[in-house]
C-alpha cells in the first residue's frame, strides 16, 4: 500500500512539475506569475533528490554507512568531529552561499527568465549537485583531502598545480568584480555609504563586546549587531537628506575604488578579533535572515514576472554584458548552477564534520539545491520590475548614455518603455538620487527585493527603507568575502613564498603579512580600478572572466571526480560527471575563444584593444589597450592550464580502460564505524 | 511536539556551530578553562590559524 502511494505521489510531483516547467518554458506574450518558478523548481529539485541523487548514491559511490568517517577516526575537537548531518547541512550552506547566485542570474536576465531559469534547474540537478556531492564524498574517503591534493594525487602533480593557480587566480578576478559591485552600488549613494560605513564601527563593537564583556556569545552579539544596523539604515534617510552630512557621505567611484582597497588592506594586516570575525558573523546572520525573509515573501506575494520570457538579447547585442545565449547565458549565472569553487568547501570543512558516508547526499547535492533555490529567488527579483526599469539600471552610460531622457530613449527604442520621469520617481521612491547606469546587478536585486518586502511588509512607505536594507545585505556580506578572500589568498601566497625564502611563509610576521597583504590587495585592486574606469562598465569584461575561471575551476574538479569514477571500475557510469564535465568544455572554451578573438570590440578583449588603438588617443587609452590585452592573456593562460589537467586526465582514462595502466584508488582503507554499533 | 522541539534543537545547534559558539564550547572543555576574556583569546587564536585559511565561497 505504502509503495503504490510513493508511486503515486511521485507520479503526481513529476505531473506537477511538467506542467509547471512546460508553463515557465512555453508561456508568451502575458506575464507570468512567479509561483509557476517557484513550482517548477520545488518540484525539480525533488525528483533530482529523490531519484538521481540516489541512482548515484546506490549504483556508482555505493554509499557505506558501516564505514567509519574521518570525523569519527580522526576526531580531535577542532577540525575532526562527528557531527549532526543537518547541522553540518547549515554549516555547508552557509560556506558555500555568496553573492554569486544573487548577482549572477540577476544579470543574465538580460536574455529573458527563462534561459537563466532553465539553466538553474538543469545546471543544478545534473552538475552542480552532482559536483558537490561526489567531491565531498570522494574527500570524506581520503581523510578530508583537499580538491588540489585529491586533483595531485588522482590526476598527477599538473592538476593539483593548476587548481592551486586556478584557485588564486579565480579569488583574485571574484574579489576584484565583488569590489566593483559594491562601488556601482554605493557610488553617489549617501545613505547607502553611511549605512556600510556604519557597520565597521558596529563590528568593532561586537568584537570588543565578545572579548571583554561577554566571550563566546556569538549569537547574541550578532543580534545585537543586526539591531545596530538596522538603526544604522533608519539613520542614513537623515544624512541624505542633510547637506552638509549627505556631501560628507557622497562619493565617486573612483574615491570609492581606494577606499575599498584601503580596507582590505586594513582587514588583512589588522588582528581578526577586532573587525573581520565580527562582520562575518554579522554578515552571516543578516545573509541566512535574508535568504529566509526573501523566500517567504515571493511565496506569500507570489509576484507576477514583467520581463519576458526571452528578449531581443539573445543574438548578443544585450547591454547588461556582450555575448550570445550560448555560451554567455551559462557563464554569467555562475554558482547558482554549478560553481567550481563549491569543490573547495565540499573538500574543505564539511567533509570532515560528516558522521556517516550516507550524509554526504543530503550534504553535498541537498545544500547545492538550496543554493540554486537562492538563484531562481534573484531571478523572480529581477524580473518583477518593469524590463526598461531593468535595463535602465544595468546598463553602463556607455550604451545607453549618459543624459536621463537619451538613456530612457534607447531603452524605449528596443521595445522596453521607461520614460526620466519613471526613473526619477523609482530613485525618489528608494531615497537615491538617480538608478541610471547601476552596473552589477546589486541596485537591481536591490530594487527587485525592495519590491517584494515593502508589498509583503509596510506598503511603499517602506520602499526606502527595504531598498537600503538589500544594499546593506549585499554590500556587507559582499565586503566579507573581501577582507576574508583577502586574507585566504594573503595565506595561500605566504605558503609558496615560503618555499623560496623561509621567512616569508610565516604567518606571524609583519613584514611578510604587510608584503603580501600588498600584494593581494593590488592584484584585485587592479582589476577593480579597471572596471571603474571602464567606458563599458566593467561588469561586461569582469564578470565573464570570473565566469569562465569559476566554470574552469569546475572543468578541474568534474574531471578528478571522473578520474576516480573510472579507476572505481564504474566507468559505464561515467556520464554522470563526463556529460556535465564535457558541456563546461564546451561552454568555458566557447565563452573564452569568444571573449579573447572576437571581432566584435564590445565582446573581444582583443578587438577591444584593437579598436581603441586605432580610434583617438586619449591620456587613458594606453592603459585601457594594455587591460584588455591582460584579460585576454589571463583568460587564455587558465584555458591552456585547463586543457592541460583535461589532455592528463584523457590520458588516464584511456590507460586504465585499455588495460594498460592499473586502476588504483587512493582511498584510506576501510574501518568498521563504532557509530553503527552504538545505535543498535 | 516531540518532534518540533527536537528541529529546534537542531536549529539552535546548527546556529551555534555557525556561529563558531560550539567550537568554542569544545575548546572550553578540551582545555579545561572556564569561559573568560583570555579563554576566549586563546580559543581565537587556535581558531583563526584553522578557519581564515578556509576561501568562502563566491
Amino acid at each position: 500500500m505504502n509503495k503504490t502511494l510513493a508511486i503515486f505521489g511521485w507520479a503526481a510531483v513529476a505531473l506537477l512539475g511538467a506542467v509547471a516547467v512546460g508553463a515557465v518554458a512555453l508561456h508568451r506574450g502575458e506575464p507570468i506569475n512567479a509561483l509557476w518558478l517557484v513550482t517548477a523548481a520545488a518540484c525539480c529539485y525533488a525528483l533530482g533528490y529523490r531519484f538521481y541523487s540516489r541512482f548515484i548514491a546506490a549504483k556508482i559511490l555505493a554509499l557505506d554507512g558501516l564505514r567509519a568517517t574521518p570525523a569519527e577516526r580522526l576526531e580531535n575537537g577542532r577540525d575532526f568531529l562527528v557531527t549532526n548531518k543537518w547541522v553540518v547541512f547549515g554549516h555547508h550552506f552557509a560556506a558555500i552561499a555568496g553573492p554569486g547566485p544573487l548577482v549572477g542570474p540577476v544579470l543574465a536576465v538580460q536574455f529573458g527568465y527563462l534561459p537563466g531559469t532553465m539553466w538553474v534547474l538543469a545546471g543544478a540537478v545534473f552538475a552542480g549537485c552532482v559536483q558537490d556531492f561526489v567531491i565531498l564524498l570522494f574527500s570524506v574517503r581520503r581523510d578530508g583531502k583537499s580538491l588540489t591534493a585529491m586533483a595531485k594525487d588522482e590526476i598527477g602533480p599538473v592538476g593539483g598545480f593548476v587548481a592551486y593557480v586556478a584557485v588564486i587566480a579565480i579569488l583574485i578576478i571574484l574579489l576584484g568584480v565583488a569590489a566593483l559591485i559594491v562601488v556601482n552600488a554605493l557610488k553617489s549613494s549617501p545613505w547607502g555609504t553611511f549605512t556600510i560605513a556604519m557597520t565597521m564601527p558596529i563590528a568593532v563593537l561586537m568584537g570588543l563586546y565578545l572579548r571583554r564583556i561577554r566571550p563566546g556569545k556569538v549569537l547574541e552579539v550578532s543580534a545585537l549587531g543586526f539591531v545596530l544596523v538596522l538603526a544604522a539604515i533608519w539613520g542614513g534617510q537623515y544624512v541624505s537628506q542633510n547637506p552638509a552630512l549627505a556631501r560628507a557621505f557622497t562619493f565617486s567611484a573612483p574615491t570609492l575604488a581606494i577606499l575599498i582597497m584601503v580596507y582590505g588592506f586594513a582587514a588583512s594586516a589588522l588582528p581578526v578579533w577586532l573587525l573581520l570575525a565580527p562582520r562575518d558573523y554579522l554578515s552571516t546572520f543578516v545573509k541566512l535572515g535574508t535568504i529566509a525573509l526573501l523566500a517567504v515573501g515571493i511565496v506569500a506575494l507570489h509576484p507576477t514576472l514583467h520581463m519576458p520570457a526571452l528578449t531581443r538579447f539573445v543574438d548578443g547585442t544585450g547591454p547588461v554584458f556582450a555575448g550570445k545565449i550560448f555560451p554567455f547565458a551559462f557563464i554569467t549565472i555562475a554558482c547558482g548552477a554549478i560553481s567550481g569553487f563549491h569543490a573547495l568547501i565540499s573538500s574543505g570543512t564539511t567533509p570532515k564534520l560528516i558522521a556517516r558516508e550516507t550524509e554526504t547526499r543530503i550534504v553535498g547535492y541537498g545544500a547545492m539545491m538550496c543554493e540554486s533555490a537562492v538563484a531562481i529567488m534573484a531571478i523572480i527579483a529581477a524580473c518583477v520590475m518593469q524590463p526598461g526599469i531593468y535595463f535602465a539600471i544595468n546598463s553602463p552610460a556607455g550604451v545607453v548614455g549618459q543624459a536621463p531622457a537619451a538613456a530612457a530613449a534607447t531603452i524605449s527604442s528596443w521595445g522596453f518603455p521607461v520614460t526620466a520621469a519613471d526613473m526619477q520617481a523609482l530613485a525618489h521612491a528608494v531615497g537615491e538620487l538617480t538608478l541610471y547606469n547601476r552596473t552589477g546587478g546589486a541596485p537591481a536585486f536591490a530594487v527587485g527585493m525592495a519590491h517584494i518586502f515593502s508589498h509583503t511588509l509596510g506598503g511603499d512607505a517602506l520602499m526606502a527603507l527595504w531598498y537600503h536594507f538589500a544594499i546593506m545585505f549585499e554590500a556587507l556580506f559582499i565586503l566579507t568575502i573581501l577582507d576574508a578572500g583577502t586574507r585566504v589568498a594573503r595565506f595561500m601566497m605566504q605558503d609558496a613564498l615560503g618555499h623560496v625564502y623561509k621567512p616569508l611563509g610565516r604567518t606571524s610576521w609583519y613584514p611578510s603579512i604587510l608584503a603580501t597583504s600588498a600584494l593581494i590587495v593590488a592584484a584585485w585592486g587592479y582589476f577593480l580600478w579597471q572596471g571603474v574606469k571602464d567606458p563599458l562598465g566593467g561588469i561586461n569584461s569582469l564578470w565573464p572572466l570570473f565566469g569562465i575561471a569559476n566554470q574552469l575551476l569546475a572543468t578541474v574538479a568534474l574531471c578528478v571526480a571522473t578520474t576516480i569514477i573510472i579507476k572505481m571500475h564504474r566507468a559505464k557510469y561515467a556520464a554522470v560527471t563526463l556529460v556535465p564535465l564535457g558541456w563546461l568544455v564546451a561552454v568555458t572554451f566557447t565563452a573564452s575563444w569568444q571573449k579573447i578573438f572576437d571581432p566584435s570590440p564590445r565582446l573581444g578583449f582583443l578587438a577591444q584593444a584593437h579598436a581603441l588603438a586605432a580610434g583617438p588617443a586619449t591620456s587613458a587609452t594606453a592603459r585601457l589597450i594594455f587591460n584588455n590585452r591582460l584579460d585576454a592573456a589571463v583568460n587564455g593562460i587558465l584555458v591552456v592550464m585547463v586543457t592541460l589537467v583535461l589532455v592528463e586526465s584523457l590520458r588516464q582514462w584511456m590507460a586504465i580502460l585499455s588495460g594498460a595502466s592499473e586502476a588504483r584508488v587512493k582511498e584510506s582503507p576501510f574501518v568498521r564505524t563504532r557509530l553503527a554499533e552504538e545505535q543498535g | 511536539m516531540k518532534r518540533i522541539v527536537s528541529g529546534c534543537r537542531i536549529l539552535v545547534a546548527t546556529l551555534r556551530e555557525i556561529f563558531d559558539e560550539a567550537a568554542y564550547a569544545r575548546f572550553l572543555s578540551r582545555a579545561g578553562m572556564a569561559s573568560s576574556s583570555q579563554a576566549y583569546a586563546a580559543f581565537r587564536r587556535e581558531f583563526e590559524e584553522v578557519k581564515l585559511r578556509r576561501p568562502k565561497c563566491c
